[in-house]
């Protein structure tokens, strides 16, 4: 309890919670470790995420690191990349990760599932011109595979391929000889994943507990 | 012998093995009766009597001397085990069966196939007199039937799912079966006061041992059923568990009601110390199990030099976990799970490739013969026991299990709920209540009741009927249902490598985004324990220890194994002559994966997928199908590695044959070529693959001169393919590649066709084809066959016509590709 008083008053976590669907005691946890990556500074910066050695060993770090200073993912109809983040962007990033609750219309539900795929379509399309190309997608598989040397190199190019395939095949449909597919677009990737249930795969347990001292 | 025909005319040639069976049973049945009659009191060891029945005609008559016997039979001699090899035989049949006519199978579950054919035979024994065979006695039951069943779940228990739901699962299974015990018992103890139903004899001690023994759950058929329409995981790992754990918390209470039944009378004390006891039990269970494991585990870390006893180990082990488990009075059941679990990922990294296939074998073979015999005995015991029938007790027992078990995981799930990441709706709720069938346990139990409780016919009646009924209607019921209400799925049919793909994505960055805000729920301890894991545990229980994710190096190991191995197997012809023609089957069939996404491919792909990736949290694909072992095939994805260095290799070899080529690169044979040409082969590699096309836009893109194709087949590419990028081929392709690949395609198309006639030529095209259309068309034309939109927009490269042909004949070798890839688009659409 003695750490909160220190950081910033309840009201300015009423304010972030309303914005992000956090409580105040998650905000209030987050707000922690954000402090102690960022080594009580104010912003993240890239090197912050870098030095967090558990995520060294996550195949696509990169991707991961990359969501967070990218700011289509602030909510805000924004484009392009920021250096460092603030706590609030932070913590509309990691919103994204909230678990659905239980009673949720179709609508909402809905919704929620449409902005996390949004969060995955951005991660996945690097160059922000609404489709993922090719290249776009054969980096991710290829990143996906990069634990396991060369069967994964090599066999990632195949089923990015194949998996774009795919895709052109489910979203296009039938297409003429002579039309090329050039990436996957948003409406796409939502048919491509329809039956993925993202909502509820795609979230995280933020506990209202204080567990960053456990963790390095 | 007619009911039985009858009934079984459903499968045809299920009849006639049913048909075979029972005359076999029949058979070994009356040779049985007509030798224990004479000697009622006991089936066994009767030598006597028999022994002079059965000399007297060898016997001759007044002999002095006598002679040599030539022939003789010694019936009594084999009776045991001959009579039980003739059950296990029956049942085995019975299971072969059901599963040549798939229908029943999936509309009723085998428990109640197995129940009815045991019915069936029942009768029989009943009309011949014969007694059932004394299997159900409770050292039979818990010394050799118990211990492979619960191994078996222990052993292939989806790890990951497990822990990730530990709780839900111990809650339910600790407190839901006492809160069922107990609140049955009362209930039943409720319904004896009234002087109606003529049951005050039973008193509350009794009633309680009764509710301990309906209480577990046996979800064998509700399991299957569940995964068969992928039902979501969580509900389903927590019905596994729960089933498993409710077996050793049924035992153990089981035990405590038992001994209380003999108290006359029942002090405070002795409640905290059945609590006492019941903690003693599960703890001691569990630590047994666990020094058993790990003493499995160090074993198997020595046993390289004698591989073919390895399996060995893990049952004996496990066995003796078992077996001194009984001897302390601890959880038996608990012990051998946790032993199997433990022991399990440092056995499988320590044996050989074959001595873990054999122990999987074993372990579902042995477990799936003891549950087909319990409940075809059961069938069978049903009809031979004795029964009390009492209206009000059996209807007040099936019902108040029911009740109870909804109100249980009703209230069990508000109170668990908050705790859990993914709530289970009242959906989930009811395919948990509804998923509460009893099975094996509480029929083995129900009959080692001491003949000293007045009205254990009563209850075995009682537990017979329950049984029966949980099987047959909610078995039989809950698919429909599950189905109407539409719980909650798991998308488990991956067809589309997207989802997948993106289910990896997703895994990676829930883990790591875990990691970011410092906040392991449970995967906090799995990483504790991972580390202390890698830091002691595999040092001392593993022979190599490294330390990278099991999975990976467990997979290096294999494959250094089964190198060897898979060159001599058929697909060893790709070793034996590195011939084209295998190369090219083998690379059509990599292509088409792509294009036809046959489950198998796809399959195929998964398995890479999944068993490639960085697994600290890994998803356990191992899903326990009663029956057959998990799909995760290693020696597949060994298969796939090998298909895809020897295709490597390849290549090289025939850069190596065109030295001339502008490819100066250093390829090596088996493995992949180091950095740059790396790059450039997979270039290749890529045009070749099915991707083509896409390929040839990277190709646009990444200059591509230098790739001459050592893909010949790669060019199977898919017509799809053409479509999703015609344009941009034609125009403005760097002419010099195709050249490349002309120039050297010469030697290499000659090897094939002088390899293989019919395939020779089709690499021959592509390579000749100077220009980049001609690239493009071969290929699709390859893939396609007789393709009629695309033939005609090819300009016919000099000297085409034989491969043209070539290329029907192509087509028509694998009609599947084309068809596939329409149907396809069609359903795109």
């Amino acid at each position: 309890m003695g750490a909160l008083q220190s950081l910033p008053g309840q009201h300015e976590y009423i304010d972030l919670a309303e914005k992000t669907g956090f409580s105040c005691e998650q905000i209030g946890v987050l707000h922690k470790r954000f402090k102690q990556l960022s080594h009580n500074e104010e912003t993240l910066r890239r090197d912050h995420f870098n030095e967090i050695p558990d995520l060294a060993c996550n195949p696509i770090r990169s991707q991961i690191i990359g969501a967070f200073f990218d700011r289509r993912n602030f909510r805000l109809n924004e484009e392009g990349t920021v250096e460092e983040i603030s706590f609030e962007e932070f913590l509309v990033v990691m919103s994204h990760f909230r678990p659905p609750s239980l009673h949720m219309t179709e609508e909402q539900r809905e919704s929620v599932r449409r902005e996390k795929l949004r969060f995955l379509f951005n991660m996945h399309d690097t160059n922000n011109d609404g489709t993922i190309t090719l290249e776009e997608y054969r980096h991710v598989v290829e990143e996906l595979l990069s634990r396991s040397g060369a069967l994964g190199k090599d066999t990632a190019k195949s089923i990015a391929d194949a998996a774009m395939l795919e895709v052109a095949s489910i979203s296009v449909g039938h297409m003429e000889p002579d039309e090329f597919y050039e990436g996957i677009t948003f409406e796409h990737f939502l048919k491509l994943l329809n039956g993925f249930e993202i909502e509820s795969r795609m979230n995280i347990r933020f506990s209202n507990m204080d567990t960053t001292t456990l963790c390095k | 012998m007619g009911a039985l025909i009858w009934s079984e005319v459903r499968t045809e040639r299920g009849a006639f093995y049913m048909l075979l069976l029972i005359s076999i049973c029949c058979v070994g049945g009356k040779c049985e009766m007509q030798e224990s009659k004479p000697s009622p009191p006991t089936n066994f060891l009767t030598v006597k009597p028999f022994q002079n029945e059965m000399n007297e005609p060898q016997a001759f008559p007044e002999e002095e001397r006598p002679s040599l016997p030539v022939f003789t039979m010694d019936y009594p001699r084999i009776q045991v085990p001959f009579e039980f090899t003739l059950w296990v035989l029956l049942a085995s049949f019975a299971k072969i069966g059901f599963h040549i006519y798939h229908k029943i199978t999936i509309w009723i579950p085998e428990s109640c196939l197995l129940i009815a054919i045991g019915l069936i035979v029942g009768g029989i024994m009943h009309s011949v007199k014969e007694e059932p065979p004394a299997v159900l006695s409770s050292n039979v039951f818990f010394l050799y039937m118990l211990p492979p069943i619960v191994l078996e779940s222990g052993y292939f228990m989806p790890t990951r799912p497990f822990f990730e739901n530990i709780g839900t699962v111990l809650w339910y299974s600790v407190v839901g079966t006492l809160w069922n015990s107990i609140g049955i018992g009362l209930s039943l103890y409720a319904i004896c006061q009234f002087e109606v139903f003529g049951l005050q004899d039973i008193n509350l001690q009794e009633n309680l041992l009764f509710a301990s023994i309906i209480s577990a759950v046996d979800p064998v058929a509700v399991l299957n059923v569940f995964e068969d329409i992928g039902v979501n995981e969580q509900i389903h790992i927590v019905i596994f568990g729960e089933g498993l754990f409710n077996d050793a918390v049924t035992v153990a209470l089981y035990s405590i009601f038992s001994f209380v039944t003999d108290m006359s009378l029942v002090e405070s004390t002795d409640v905290f110390l059945g609590v006492a006891r019941f903690v003693v039990v599960g703890v001691g269970g569990v630590s047994f199990g666990m020094l058993f494991g790990f003493v499995a585990a160090f074993t198997t870390r020595f046993t390289h030099n004698t591989r073919q006893i390895e399996p060995l180990f893990i049952f004996m082990y496990s066995y003796l976990a078992y077996l001194v488990a009984e001897l302390f009075g601890l959880s038996s059941v608990l012990a051998i799970i946790t032993c199997a679990i433990t022991m399990k990922f440092y056995v499988e990294e320590n044996v050989s490739q074959r001595s873990c296939t054999t122990i999987r074998h074993v372990i579902k073979m042995l477990a799936t013969v003891s549950e087909t015999l319990i409940f075809f005995f059961l069938g069978v015991v049903t009809i031979t026991s004795d029964h009390e029938w009492n209206w009000a007790y059996i209807m007040f027992t099936l019902l108040f299990a029911f009740i109870w078990r909804v109100i249980g995981i009703l209230v069990l799930t508000q109170i668990i709920n908050p705790f859990r990441t993914i709530q289970f709706t009242f959906k989930d709720q009811f395919g948990l209540s509804y998923g509460g069938l009893r099975g094996a346990i509480c029929f083995a139990l129900v009959f080692t009741l001491p003949n000293h409780i007045n009205r254990r016919n009563l209850f075995v009646t009682a537990s017979i009927a329950i049984i029966i009924f949980t099987v047959l209607v909610q078995g039989i019921s809950i698919r429909p249902i599950v189905e109407y209400i539409n719980i909650r799925r798991t998308n488990k049919d991956l067809n589309t490598i997207n989802v997948e793909v993106h289910n990896r994505v997703m895994e990676h960055i829930v883990s790591g985004i875990e990691d970011l805000c410092g906040q392991w729920s449970h995967f906090y301890w799995k990483d504790k324990f991972k580390k202390f894991n890698d830091r002691i545990l595999r040092r001392i229980l593993l022979r190599d220890n490294r330390a990278e994710s099991s999975i990976v190096s467990l997979y290096k190991k294999l494959e250094l194994q089964t190198a060897i191995g898979l060159l001599d197997t058929p697909l060893g012809d790709l070793s034996a002559a590195p011939s084209i023609v295998s190369l090219h089957d083998e690379r059509k069939e990599a292509s088409r994966s792509k294009k036809k996404f046959l489950a198998a491919d796809v399959r195929k792909m998964h398995d890479i997928l999944s068993k490639n990736m960085y697994k600290i949290r890994q998803k356990t694909m191992a899903y326990t199908n009663k029956y057959n072992l998990p799909e995760n095939n290693p020696a597949r994805e060994i298969l796939i590695r090998r298909h895809a260095s020897i295709r490597r290799s390849l290549r090289a070899e025939s850069f190596r044959e065109q030295p001339a080529l502008n490819i100066p690169k250093s390829q090596k044979y088996f493995s992949l070529q180091p950095g740059g040409d790396l790059e450039s082969a997979f270039h290749l590699r890529r045009r070749s693959h099915g991707g083509g096309q896409l390929d040839r836009l990277s190709d646009r893109l990444q200059a591509s001169g230098v790739s001459p194709r050592s893909s010949y087949r790669s060019e199977v590419s898919m017509r799809r393919l053409n479509t999703i990028k015609e344009s941009g081929s034609t125009g403005e392709k760097p002419v010099a590649p195709g050249l490349d690949v002309l120039d050297e395609r010469g030697p290499g198309s000659l090897k094939a066709s002088s390899l293989r006639g019919r395939k020779g030529p089709v690499p021959a095209p592509r390579r000749h084809s100077s220009n980049r259309e001609a690239d493009v068309e071969p290929a699709d034309s390859e893939g396609e066959g007789e393709e009629t939109v695309r033939p005609p927009q090819l300009p016919p490269p000099r000297g085409w016509v034989p491969d043209n042909q070539d290329l029907n004949g192509n087509g028509a070798g694998n009609p599947l590709l084309r068809h596939t890839s329409q149907g396809s688009r069609g359903s795109g659409t």
